[in-house]
């Protein structure tokens, strides 16, 4: 895939009848890898209706945070209270520049059944793009805010949403030397975050299964430490088990089935892999050398790590089995915590060199090698599920550690929408 | 407690005291503060009054206290490094001669690492370092029944700077004493 996104606004309505007919390229089109990259205007009037402004808040943010796209000031709006079983009025539209404009209706029955109706137009087109209905509980109307937020950004990205998303990651209080870690989980952009560990141990690298709401973390206590597999939907939390060394690092492979591993055994630290059906592990790497931070490639063939056999920390690929180990990366500087992207185009990793981290991409042989963030300390990259974003933990010299975002190109680093301290993030799936 | 134990006691307090000062004598590095002796004196009166015949106090032989400020808890490594460096070999020399001494003490070894790196890899190091102190201990004739060790990586520092001050305090190999001591 080239690290193009190309806005097309079609003729076809998505809903309407013998659409497709005949697709016709607009006038906006957006390649974001170029520096002067404008984000779209976009126009996200308030839904008519109860939560209605809200919902339409929610839509604005998630579409401005991406930074493809520019939410307009709605004290510019000219045309007020629209009218979703009507055409707008497009004049006005353009008149303000919104090229894109999704507009909606939110009706609660007498049970507290909540249904939206929205529409996302091509104003310049003249043309409605989509016209969708979604239908939940009312307390639930902040997903559904998502859901349209992912509706909106694949019809004119082209590319999946990632939106309808949580991040688990590791909530961090009190002092440098005496940091409390709760494991912790929100909605992706910040919203309803909660606590799903005391702080009475130390938490680290929770990881998102890509198929399921489950994931995997480390707990570390003084007497050793142990790996979670925690379902989010049934609250069971089990141990993968015990391997008579420390274990760490954990990470699932992309359907579910296996988690990759370290465990460290008299100093040594090799990449282990469990079979959580049958529940039994191997050991992949035998290397006298620090071998940790496994990530599967997406088809489950391959693995990526790091090891500091080579004499400092970089990375590495090897088949799925242990064998064909392969070093990768061979900038200056040293390299760790790969991860494979979602679309297994990229590895993602951590990048030390010259005093500073970076957060960088690579492709899986080593090439196309880009750092995406400088900073003191940046660390521990995360996928979101359409493979566009990276979120990962910096901190600054001698203050906490916050959640930050970054798109693939590099080109839009913010930090991530939780207002506390927070390290090693992990990105959901979409939700269903 | 008898006479007898008592001048024992105070007899092995003198080869502490002894086992202290060379080690001291021996350090080449900066030296972390554990392992300065015991304050002796009080600070001079400022109004003059004759001086007083000098008490000298410490830690009771065997204690915890005794083995953090006679005979240091804590070693401290190069980045990236596990190697025993020249400066940890006499405090490790020391904390085996003492745990020779109390065989019911039990110790685990922490390793430890600074901010300088990934949490997965520090866990690795901090293990690799609390490793080599109990290789070091046991080639020294403790037993490794009495050793567990665990790595914090670097999610336990002693310093929160971020100077490389502060980074040499945090690559250490902690010897936490978990039961045993008198």
């Amino acid at each position: 895939m080239r690290l193009r996104i190309l806005f097309f606004a079609l003729t076809a309505a998505l809903l309407s009848a013998g659409a497709l007919a005949s697709p016709a390229r607009a006038q906006i089109e957006v390649d974001v890898n170029r520096g002067d990259i404008q984000p779209l205007p976009v126009a996200v009037p308030g839904f008519r209706g109860e939560r209605g402004a809200e919902i339409a808040q929610v839509i604005t943010s998630n579409l401005e945070r991406s930074g493809l796209f520019r939410p307009i000031d709605p004290a510019a709006f000219i045309e007020r209270d629209l009218d979703i079983r009507y055409q707008p009025r497009f004049a006005d539209w353009k008149t303000i520049n919104a090229q894109g404009l999704v507009n909606g209706e939110v009706t609660v029955d007498a049970t507290g059944r909540l249904t939206v109706n929205f529409r996302l137009w091509d104003v310049f087109a003249e043309q409605q793009l989509l016209g969708m209905q979604f239908t939940s509980t009312s307390e639930n109307w902040r997903r559904v805010a998502h859901k349209i937020s992912d509706a909106v950004y694949e019809r004119l990205t082209g590319e999946k949403g990632y939106f309808d998303t949580r991040v688990v990651f590791v909530a961090e209080s009190g002092g440098r030397i005496d940091r409390i870690k709760r494991l912790a989980i929100m909605d992706q952009d910040g919203a309803n975050p909660s606590y799903l560990t005391d702080g009475s141990y130390i938490v680290m690298t929770p990881r998102f299964s890509s198929t399921s709401q489950e994931i995997t973390y480390m707990a570390l206590r003084p007497d050793g430490s142990s790996i979670y597999l925690f379902n989010l939907e049934t609250g069971r939390r089990e141990s993968l088990g015990s391997f008579n060394g420390m274990v760490f690092a954990p990470r699932f492979s992309h359907d579910g089935g296996k988690v990759a591993f370290s465990v460290e055994r008299g100093g040594n630290t090799d990449v282990h892999v469990m079979d959580l059906r049958s529940r039994t592990s191997s050991r992949l790497t035998s290397d006298p050398s620090i071998d940790t931070s496994p990530s599967f490639s997406p088809d489950g063939t391959q693995i990526t790590f790091n090891s500091d056999r080579g004499g400092s920390p970089q990375l590495y690929v090897m088949n799925a089995d242990g064998t064909g180990a392969r070093r990768i990366s061979f900038g200056s500087g040293r390299y760790m915590t790969p991860v494979w992207s979602p679309t297994g185009e990229y590895i993602a990793f951590t990048k030390q060199a010259g005093g500073q981290f970076h957060i960088g991409v690579m492709r899986p042989d080593g090439s196309d090698e880009r750092l995406l963030t400088t900073s003191y300390l940046d660390e521990g990259p995360t996928w979101a599920p359409n493979g566009r974003v990276l979120m990962f933990s910096r901190e600054t010299p001698g203050g906490a550690a916050r959640l930050w975002t970054v798109d693939v190109t590099g080109r839009i680093v913010r930090p991530a929408p939780y207002p506390q301290s927070g390290s090693d993030p992990a990105w959901s799936p979409l939700l269903n | 407690m008898t006479t007898t134990t008592l001048t024992k006691r105070a007899a092995q307090f003198a080869v502490i005291a002894l086992a202290a000062a060379s080690v001291t004598a021996c350090a080449s590095r900066p030296k972390p503060d554990t392992m300065t002796p015991a304050p002796t004196a009080p600070p001079p009166a400022t109004q003059p009054a004759p001086p007083p015949a000098p008490v000298t106090q410490g830690p009771l032989p065997g204690t915890q206290q005794d083995f953090v400020i006679n005979v240091g808890d804590r070693v401290y490594f190069d980045f990236d490094s596990y190697a025993v460096r020249a400066d940890a070999a006499p405090v490790l020399e020391a904390q085996a001669a003492w745990l020779n001494r109390y065989p019911s003490v039990m110790v685990r070894l922490e390793g430890n690492a600074d901010e300088r790196g990934t949490r997965e890899y520090n866990l690795a190091l901090g293990a690799r370092r609390a490793n080599a102190v109990r290789d070091f201990l046991v080639s020294r004739g403790v037993s490794s029944s009495r050793i567990t060790t665990v790595s914090y990586g670097k999610e336990r520092p002693i310093d929160p700077g971020t100077s490389e001050a502060a980074y040499q305090r945090n690559r250490n190999t902690h010897t936490a004493i978990t039961s045993g001591a008198r």
